[in-house]
């Protein structure tokens, strides 16, 4: 079963050297206990550009889609056997990047 | 046997019965969603069947062989739906949780799962009625009056959650038990409380069926966890609670406090019960939960004969234990009630005055505030404090009280 974790950030900030080392040591750990897929940082979401081209012709927009105090900041792919499992790895998650967390299993 | 006898048996095996029976067809089919309607169809079996066959000599087994029929006859037919579920089965682990025996062990994965804490707190409280209490969806609406649509949404919700984010069906490890229990042990009891203060305006101001209820889950968990203190600690708390129940609402239909009541309509068979399981956990010698703590100050609240009789200092002194473990503004608050009758209601009140920046929504903060300072002889600050309860109040019951109360007191003065 994947799950994925989504670092949410509500007003946190840039990330610090602190956190940076933090969720080192937790890719590291994810790795070695075989739960690792896949995981990326997304910084702000001011360079996004949203595309819809379900009319007659494309239409982009600069901006997220989502104007909101609280954006996608990074996020990390899991394989856990079940719900306990992502849960607790999304607490120490939280815990080494400072932010708080959203686990959603994939479909 | 009577018609009226195989019906009571049928209730009787429905109370003992239905947790196990969907424990069993959870374990088996691996969903939660067949399992709950395969019992629901074996005990409309049985209604139709014993009154003519007669009762089954082990009921139990009958219903469980029944509903497993059922569940077979509803995959046959809607295989493909089948299939599809096949992929998100609940997540089974087979490991054995070692204490606990193999029937037990089922009623627990359920019980667990039911109350995961990825699941919204009102969720839990219905999925819970519904898979162990075996309370049907109409009536869990009925009981947290909203609708039976958003209720039937809320369990469907729930039991999909349980399959897509794949909640495990387990007892949790021993690291994590204590936490998990005390999560249970959360739900039973918010099921006791809006029984026993129900919060809606026109429901009736103690509904005994939910209290009840919640008595008799808990009395199921500390079967299944007998040396778990806390478990035992809200038994003998619902219990020594419920033994007032009686004495709490006038003829009128006002809520009468304890000051007021009349102990001689106490129910004695569960005080009984409640002093005995305090004094076993007394006896075990093992630093006490907030759930014992709260048992132990009931406990000495139904062994007085009256309010003066009520020993004080120990009831104070069990606040001040239970502080340490929750220094919340709400335990401070029913210290402070206590120690107006240790210290006077002076000492109290400048303790209560203390938690008004915190507690200046909740209503239970304002009527401690109205009597005090009706006892101190300040009508005027007393009567702007009973306003404020009045409008903060949900339970009717309550409100008729305190409006008594707030209009005898001496007339507003001229200002």
């Amino acid at each position: 079963m994947q799950y994925l974790i989504s670092v949410i950030d509500d007003g946190t900030g840039p990330e610090t050297a602190t956190e940076d080392a933090a969720i080192d040591v937790f890719n590291d750990r994810l790795k070695a206990e075989g739960y690792w897929v896949f995981a990326g940082g997304l910084g702000t979401p001011d360079p996004a550009t949203v595309v819809d081209n379900r009319g007659a012709e494309v239409v982009v927009t600069d901006g997220p889609f989502l104007e909101s105090k609280e954006y996608l900041v990074g996020f990390w792919i899991i394989q856990a056997p079940d719900l306990d499992v992502a849960l607790e790895l999304a607490a120490e998650g939280s815990k080494a990047c400072n932010r708080k967390i959203e686990v959603r299993p994939f479909l | 046997m009577t018609a009226a006898r195989v019906q009571d048996e049928i209730t009787r095996t429905h109370r003992e019965q239905w947790a196990r029976v969907v424990a069993a067809l959870t374990r088996r089919f691996g969903d939660l969603d067949i399992a709950e309607e395969a019992a629901a169809e074996a005990f409309v079996a049985a209604v139709e069947r014993w009154p003519v066959d007669g009762v089954p000599p082990n009921p139990g087994a009958w219903l469980t062989t029944t509903a497993t029929r059922k569940a077979i006859d509803r995959i046959r037919r809607e295989n493909k739906r089948y299939d599809k579920h096949k992929e998100a089965h609940v997540v089974y682990d087979n490991d054995p949780s070692e204490p606990f025996g193999a029937v037990d062990d089922e009623v627990l994965r359920l019980i667990f799962t039911c109350c995961h804490p990825a699941l919204a707190m009102q969720t839990r409280v219905a999925l819970t009625l519904r898979m162990v209490g075996g309370l049907t969806v109409p009536e869990i609406a009925r009981a947290f009056l909203v609708s039976e649509t958003t209720m039937g949404r809320r369990v469907t919700r729930a039991k999909d959650k349980i399959r897509v984010a794949r909640i495990p069906y387990r007892v949790p490890a021993t690291k994590d038990l204590p936490a998990r229990v005390s999560g249970v042990l959360a739900v039973l009891y918010l099921v006791f409380n809006e029984g026993y203060l129900a919060s809606g305006p026109d429901t009736d101001p103690v509904r005994l069926d939910l209290t009840a209820e919640a008595i008799r889950l808990t009395r199921l968990l500390r079967e299944l966890l007998p040396q778990d203190g806390e478990v035992a600690g809200l038994l003998a708390l619902m219990l020594l609670t419920e033994a007032r129940s009686r004495a709490r609402v006038s003829a009128s239909g006002e809520l009468i406090a304890l000051d007021e009541q009349d102990r001689k309509a106490w129910d004695s068979a569960q005080i009984a019960e409640g002093h005995r399981l305090v004094r076993e956990r007394l006896l075990a010698g093992v630093a006490p939960g907030r759930y014992q703590i709260l048992a132990a100050i009931n406990a000495v609240h139904t062994s007085a004969r009256d309010m003066r009789d009520t020993d004080w200092s120990q009831v104070v002194a069990l606040y001040d234990q239970l502080t340490r473990l929750d220094p919340s503004p709400i335990v401070a608050l029913n210290r402070a009630i206590a120690l107006a009758e240790l210290d006077g209601p002076e000492v109290a009140l400048a303790a209560v005055d203390r938690l008004g920046e915190t507690l200046t929504g909740y209503h239970a903060f304002h009527v401690t505030r109205a009597e005090l300072l009706r006892r101190l002889g300040r009508s005027d600050r007393s009567r702007a404090a009973y306003d404020r309860a009045i409008e903060l109040a949900g339970n009717s019951a309550e409100i008729a009280a305190l409006s008594r109360r707030r209009d005898q007191l001496a007339p507003p003065s001229d200002r």
